[in-house]
């Protein structure tokens, strides 16, 4: 029988309904007074792991802790995957404010970050979103898993656990495809992994007294310099109108002045 | 020394030292800055801000509306019922006992928690709204401050997690003239008989659990009103359900109570104290309609400013010509000021302050605000905010109620005008 400790990797990011804008050094998004939110992917994460405890039980699932590196605030969502459900949260201090964490922190880092942290707890299962709705990077699970050298299941849209027996089904470009690893390992949530529960607000309440751990990257002896540097941002091009044609020959016929057809 | 002769004499020092220079603009050194505020250096924060967990609970409050009631509402309105999933969702969440305290099973949250609920609920439909705000405001406060032990422990929790209840004050004779009320109880050995007819009583059709104030003795006049928890089972009868221009999926009825029979235990505080009970929890109920009309004129005005900047006319959005401009920023400054109205007078509650006057302020202006923004929003909608097919002509019918229940309009006026003559009587 397995001993799961359940570590979940939360990011605050601006929330998914925003209407993102680029700033007018053309520099970077806004964050500034923009509403920021759980990553939904890590929303995800964290209920699996909360279905996975009361599913095995907890003799089984000993602690989920919620983790993530960022700028003060980022307790917010820390507090939500506590509200949630979760045991505890450590919250390693990465930046004064969201813009200036949102040009410095890179995903490597991130990873690193991650292991020294999972090392420090003994976690033996990690669930992380599959990427985050900001940058879209796509990287932290995968490297995590390479800094570890663990096995990695990417994309999950299921998982299971049997005793030290990792079951994943991977949302793949041509379908469905289903691995097994043992443990410790990384699983990334894909978006039908689950649906999150709603929080309550007598959970909203509780999630006061559990406790939240602060940490700074030179305490974990982590370099977190950005090895790329964002040159630019900008929109992108407005969409022009098309116009509509009658026939098959009008088509045609504008193509060809267009230069799209010879 | 007043701050005003301080700040002159900080003033004319900054300007014999050269600090001050009159280029076409005043600039602010530091000294001037530090003249004000060293004196007065204070860190009170501002009217609408709000501690962690109150904006953890408004978000989720916000999330259970959008993703839950905004796709029932229509149906909802056009049923005239409240779906049974948004009341269960309400309780499941713990929306129906913000306040109750852990003992009887509550969250133990603000007052002014309760309130961003009740706001984030009429953003999107005032009826729900308006179900959550009488067991928060109303029922739950009732039983919090006058119950005794026994009353408190059996039916907070059944409140808190799956009753509704419902506040049975209104008779057909008996509206803004509430104590002219001629429902009696009569004492009969172990047990208490009520017998009369209540009419507009909100949450009537889905309520379990009903606080009815009846006259044990009508020769006292209304000193002899008194406060029973009688429950459905005891007889309670629905005798006519209304059909309402608005909040219609807010159920209203008349409840004919025929020789129901009421256990002695079921008296809700102390005999012969209904009335006082009645005035007390309408003034902070009124926060609550308050809460709800801020609500639904900040719903309703962020569904046609979102209109506005898509629809355009004379090859402009139309949110931008001047005229609608100046319109919904008048419009906008409105809400604003119901919104601090009614948060301040929420603060003042919780603090033990006196809140009466600005309660009354709260509700008379937050209605009157709720009415002309969806009137505009219609009309700055245009054709289609005409038609039922989108959701603003629902906000104007809704937004009527404000100014009527809970103390109409000419009662809050006549409260407030009663505490302010106070001062120069």
């Amino acid at each position: 029988m397995s001993n799961l400790k359940i570590l979940v990797g939360c990011k605050r990011v601006i929330d998914y309904a925003v209407k993102v804008r680029v700033n007018s050094a053309k520099s970077a998004v806004e964050t500034a007074n923009v509403k920021h939110s759980l990553n939904p992917f890590d929303e995800i994460a964290v209920e699996e792991a909360l279905r996975l405890r009361e599913k095995l039980g907890n003799n089984v699932v000993k602690e989920i802790i919620a983790l993530t590196c960022g700028p003060p605030k980022s307790q917010e969502q820390l507090r939500t995957a506590l509200a949630m459900g979760v045991d505890r949260a450590i919250h390693v201090e990465v930046g004064k404010n969201d813009s200036e964490t949102t040009n410095t922190l890179q995903p490597l880092a991130v990873a690193k970050l991650f292991k020294a942290i999972i090392e420090k707890e003994q976690a033996n299962l990690i669930i992380l979103g599959k990427q985050a709705i900001d940058d879209d990077a796509n990287q932290t699970g995968q490297m995590l898993a390479g800094l570890l050298n663990w096995p990695q299941a990417t994309f999950a849209s299921k998982m299971e656990i049997n005793g030290d027996k990792l079951t994943v089904t991977r949302e793949i470009d041509g379908g469905l495809e289903t691995i097994s690893s043992k443990l410790p390992a990384i699983v990334t949530s894909d978006l039908r992994l689950n649906e999150p529960r709603f929080v309550t607000l007598p959970n909203i309440m509780k999630a006061k007294k559990k406790p939240l751990e602060k940490f700074t990257p030179e305490q974990l002896k982590v370099d977190v310099t950005p090895r790329l540097e964002n040159i630019s941002v900008t929109d992108p091009p407005v969409r022009k109108g098309g116009t509509k044609v009658d026939s098959v020959d009008d088509l045609i016929s504008k193509l060809k002045s267009a230069g799209a057809l010879e | 020394m007043s701050l005003a002769s301080f700040t002159r004499n900080r003033f004319s020092l900054a300007l014999k030292q050269n600090k001050l220079s009159f280029s076409g603009r005043i600039a602010r050194p530091k000294a001037f800055q530090q003249a004000i505020f060293s004196r007065y250096a204070t860190s009170i924060p501002s009217l609408n801000s709000l501690t962690e967990e109150e904006e953890s609970i408004r978000d989720l409050a916000a999330r259970f509306t959008q993703d839950k009631v905004k796709p029932l509402v229509q149906k909802m309105d056009e049923d005239e019922r409240l779906d049974p999933s948004i009341i269960k969702g309400l309780f499941e969440l713990g929306f129906m006992g913000v306040e109750t305290e852990h003992e009887y099973d509550g969250t133990g949250a603000s007052f002014l928690s309760a309130i961003l609920v009740i706001e984030e609920l009429a953003k999107v439909d005032p009826s729900v709204s308006v179900a959550c705000d009488v067991q928060n405001t109303l029922v739950n406060t009732l039983f919090r401050k006058y119950g005794n032990d026994f009353v408190k422990k059996k039916y907070l929790p059944q409140l808190v997690s799956e009753k509704v209840g419902c506040f049975c004050l209104s008779e057909a004779g008996a509206g803004s003239d509430a104590f002219a009320l001629k429902t009696r109880a009569e004492k009969n050995g172990g047990h208490f008989i009520i017998n009369g007819t209540k009419a507009w009583i909100t949450n009537s059709a889905e309520a379990e659990i009903f606080l009815v104030f009846a006259n044990l003795d009508p020769s006292k006049g209304y000193k002899g009103i008194s406060c029973f928890v009688v429950e459905k089972g005891m007889g309670v009868e629905i005798a006519k359900k209304e059909s309402k221009l608005g909040i219609r999926a807010s159920s209203t009825c008349s409840l004919n109570f025929d020789n129901v029979k009421v256990p002695e235990e079921n008296v809700l505080g102390e005999l012969f104290k209904g009335y006082k009970y009645a005035i007390e929890i309408l003034n902070e109920g009124r926060i609550g309609i308050a809460a709800q009309m801020i609500g639904l004129s900040q719903g309703v005005y962020d569904q046609a400013l979102s209109y506005m900047f898509q629809r355009k006319a004379f090859n402009k959005l139309i949110g931008e010509f001047q005229g609608m401009q100046h319109q919904y920023a008048q419009v906008a400054t409105e809400i604003e000021a119901a919104r601090l109205l009614t948060y301040n007078a929420a603060r003042l509650k919780e603090e033990g302050k006196d809140f009466i006057k600005e309660a009354a302020m709260a509700k008379l202006y937050s209605s009157q605000v709720a009415e002309r923004t969806a009137s505009k929003a219609i009309e700055w909608m245009g054709g289609v905010g005409f038609t039922r097919e989108f959701p603003v002509e629902k906000y104007y019918r809704d937004a009527k109620i404000g100014s009527i229940y809970e103390g109409t309009s000419n009662m809050q006026l006549t409260t407030i005008a009663k505490l302010i003559a106070r001062n120069f009587k």
